[in-house]
């Protein structure tokens, strides 16, 4: 073993910044001043601010920072262009929501700055994930964002259903990443390593030799553990509870970033070290694919919770996303990144919405109460319905271009049947998000919501629909930055 | 070497044993002492194996910390530990089932497990060049595996974090030792010296 050099810290610089100013307002908000409740709501919501502004600091950190492919740490961790494509979705996510949050907890009595600290530990969890370049740094990734994210899906302790959302993620997720484990000691028991490039390079070695039938247990394994955590089928039995359950801007945050970043990861570690061994797992991810878009067309139809139906569409849109990992090329990779970034600002946005249905001291779930919002929120209604329309992928939204691109992928790679299953299911798919625009527009109003529905919700609304509405006007910066980040990986 | 060999049929041996009365005993508390005799012959099959530092870990985490944290959940929760064991005949059947399947799956891995032939040797040698166990690891850890080590250090820090967030709860009207005050204390302010008359009282 040669002595070890200093480790490279540059590659990771966002990440330890991340790490240390978490800490920090940690220890600023643990040592305020014990008060009466306003005072804790005051510290919450100055807390909260400090992250977002940390938030913004660490992407302008990682913009500074990227540029080639860095290794560091013992080839531990890596940071290319395609880590800083998922890393910027996953900062801005994560700010959008804390962003969102405050007026949220305040309302239900919870603020506590506790949240925003854990928010940021899980976001520095996902940059951790989504540039790991081993097995080992890839599995304490995904535990820092888990450990933070079932603690926040439990964060509204005194409401069942979030004490159930936080306990139900917490046994499944603890059973995924037992599953993942036991994926990646075979795969190291058989390959004798666990960096990425190393895996990749015994692969390559042992081109046309079918590898270790353990080789290909330990891949089953480490792609059912990781379907877990983007919840696609058949592995998404806690995907609607926990959606449910949680606190709804955390829902929010939970529908985008965390799905970005497994994402991210389950395409690094397929296209990378498995990328030799395609043919072996093409059929697994084909069926998630399959399975899941079917699934997210179905179930959603029955749903009268908005909640609900926003997890199975999200179901769905890993169906869609996933379709580009199972084409496993340059075009597919690409598709997923643009479709990702696009699903970033659909679902916040639609988050966003939800957020806005308030009626007197009660917050609004079901998908009844948008009666008649047209008359009552002219603009909250467009906004409700510019999202419903480009999840559904009515040209020209942005939500078009994203399965556009994946469909395109797959029709090249003569993967006629995905792209056909794909379309089907997006047609379904249409119904329950058009059904909730004629709800807006054509029913009888109930009573009205809340106005006015506040100043962040009314932001975030803003920037994500003028982004869904004019992609197809300027996607030039958004595709660039997805071919080039795709090109890294191949 | 019959030395060795008697040693590890021996703690091999009690390991299962032990194993086996943890799932079987009736009482919880029994439980938890053999699983704790499992550990103590983990231990010393991982030291027959040359990995003294393992050893002493599982003693010191498992037995030390989690065992008893074990006993302390039995004791001080109050679980009906018979009612959980009835479903288990109902269950047998399934759970049989699900157990021949992963033993076939093992048996199909296990046939094709080919060892590489260097890889004997490796597995024979657990630390390089006569360092000793926590000295090779030392130097791992903390050069090479920094990064890991420090995320590792990081979840723990979220599960802390975690439990005080969800359990803490800040209740009005309690009495908390307030060290300075009791400090700042004189006898002046609390002590009274009364000339208190014969016969009467204050």
């Amino acid at each position: 073993m040669p002595i070890a050099e200093v480790p490279n810290l540059i590659p990771a610089l966002p990440e330890i910044f991340m790490v240390t100013v978490a800490m920090a307002l940690l220890m600023l908000g643990v040592f305020q001043r014990e008060g009466d409740g306003a005072a804790t709501v005051q510290t919450a919501r100055w807390i909260s601010y400090l992250g977002a502004i940390t938030l913004m600091l660490a992407l302008l950190l990682l913009l500074t920072v990227a540029g080639g492919r860095l290794v560091g740490f013992s080839g531990l961790f890596v940071s290319d262009s395609f880590a800083v494509f998922f890393k910027t979705l996953v900062l801005i996510g994560a700010a959008m929501a804390i962003v969102l949050s405050p007026a949220y907890l305040e309302h239900q009595g919870i603020a506590r700055f506790e949240y925003v600290v854990l928010i940021l530990f899980a976001t520095t969890g996902m940059m951790v994930m989504i540039s790991a370049n081993d097995l080992i740094s890839l599995y304490l990734g995904l535990e820092i964002q888990s450990l933070s994210l079932y603690v926040i899906a439990a964060f509204q302790r005194d409401d069942i259903r979030s004490a159930e959302a936080g306990l139900k993620y917490f046994v499944l997720g603890a059973l995924a990443s037992g599953m993942l484990l036991y994926g990646s000691s075979l795969v190291y028991g058989f390959a004798g390593t666990t960096n990425f490039d190393a895996l990749a390079a015994v692969f390559h070695a042992g081109e046309g030799n079918a590898p270790a039938l353990g080789v290909i247990v330990g891949i089953v394994f480490i792609l059912a553990g990781m379907a877990f955590k983007v919840s696609a089928a058949p592995f998404h039995m806690w995907t609607p509870d926990v959606y449910e359950g949680a606190p709804t801007p955390f829902t929010a945050f939970f529908s985008v970033a965390p799905k970005i970043a497994a994402l991210a990861l389950l395409v690094r570690i397929m296209i990378g070290p498995f990328g030799e061994l395609v043919d072996q797992w093409r059929q697994i991810v084909m069926f998630l694919s399959i399975a899941s878009m079917v699934l997210g067309a179905f179930a959603a139809i029955n749903q009268r919770n908005i909640k609900r139906m926003m997890a199975y569409s999200s179901i769905g849109h890993v169906g869609y996303a996933l379709i580009g990992l199972a084409v496993g090329t340059e075009a597919g990779v690409q598709g997923i990144m643009v479709y990702m970034a696009i699903y970033l600002f659909m679902n916040l946005g639609a988050f966003a919405c939800i957020l806005g249905m308030r009626r007197g001291e009660r917050m609004l779930e079901n998908i009844g109460d948008l009666a008649g919002l047209s008359r009552t929120h002219p603009m909250l209604a467009l906004a409700m319905a510019i999202f419903m329309f480009s999840m559904a992928g009515i040209p020209p939204l942005a939500g078009f271009f994203g399965k556009f691109y994946i469909f395109l992928a797959a029709i090249e790679a003569e993967l006629y049947a995905l792209a056909v299953i794909g379309v089907l299911a997006s047609v379904v798919a249409a119904f329950y998000y058009l059904r909730i625009v004629k709800i807006m527009y054509f029913d009888q109003p109930a009573e009205p919501l809340n106005r006015p529905i506040g100043r962040e919700i009314a932001a975030v609304l803003l920037a994500s629909s003028l982004i869904i509405v004019f992609f197809f006007a300027y996607p030039a910066p958004i595709l660039a930055a997805a071919a080039a980040a795709s090109a890294t990986l191949f | 070497m019959i030395v060795q060999a008697l040693a590890f049929y021996m703690f091999a041996f009690i390991a299962v044993a032990a194993g086996v009365m943890v799932i079987s005993a009736r009482n919880p508390v029994h439980s938890v002492l053999f699983l704790i005799l499992a550990f103590f012959n983990s231990a010393g099959l991982f030291v027959l194996m040359g990995a003294e530092f393992l050893a002493m870990i599982l003693i010191i985490v498992y037995v030390g910390a989690v065992a008893v944290l074990f006993m302390f959940v039995v004791m001080m929760l109050d679980i009906n530990f018979a009612e959980l064991r009835q479903g288990f005949l109902h269950y047998l059947p399934i759970g049989g089932m699900i157990g021949l399947v992963l033993l076939a799956e093992i048996l199909v891995i296990v046939g094709g497990w080919i060892m590489a032939p260097e890889a004997a040797k490796t597995a024979m040698a657990p630390a390089p060049d006569a360092l000793t166990n926590t000295r090779a690891l030392g130097e791992l850890i903390y050069t090479h595996y920094i990064f890991l080590f420090q995320a590792a250090g990081v979840v723990l820090l979220i599960a802390m974090i975690g439990a005080i967030v969800l359990t803490h709860r800040r209740r009005k009207g309690l009495r908390k030792q307030k060290i300075a005050d009791q400090v700042r204390r004189r006898p002046e302010d609390t002590v009274e010296v009364r000339n208190v008359e014969t016969g009467k009282g204050i």
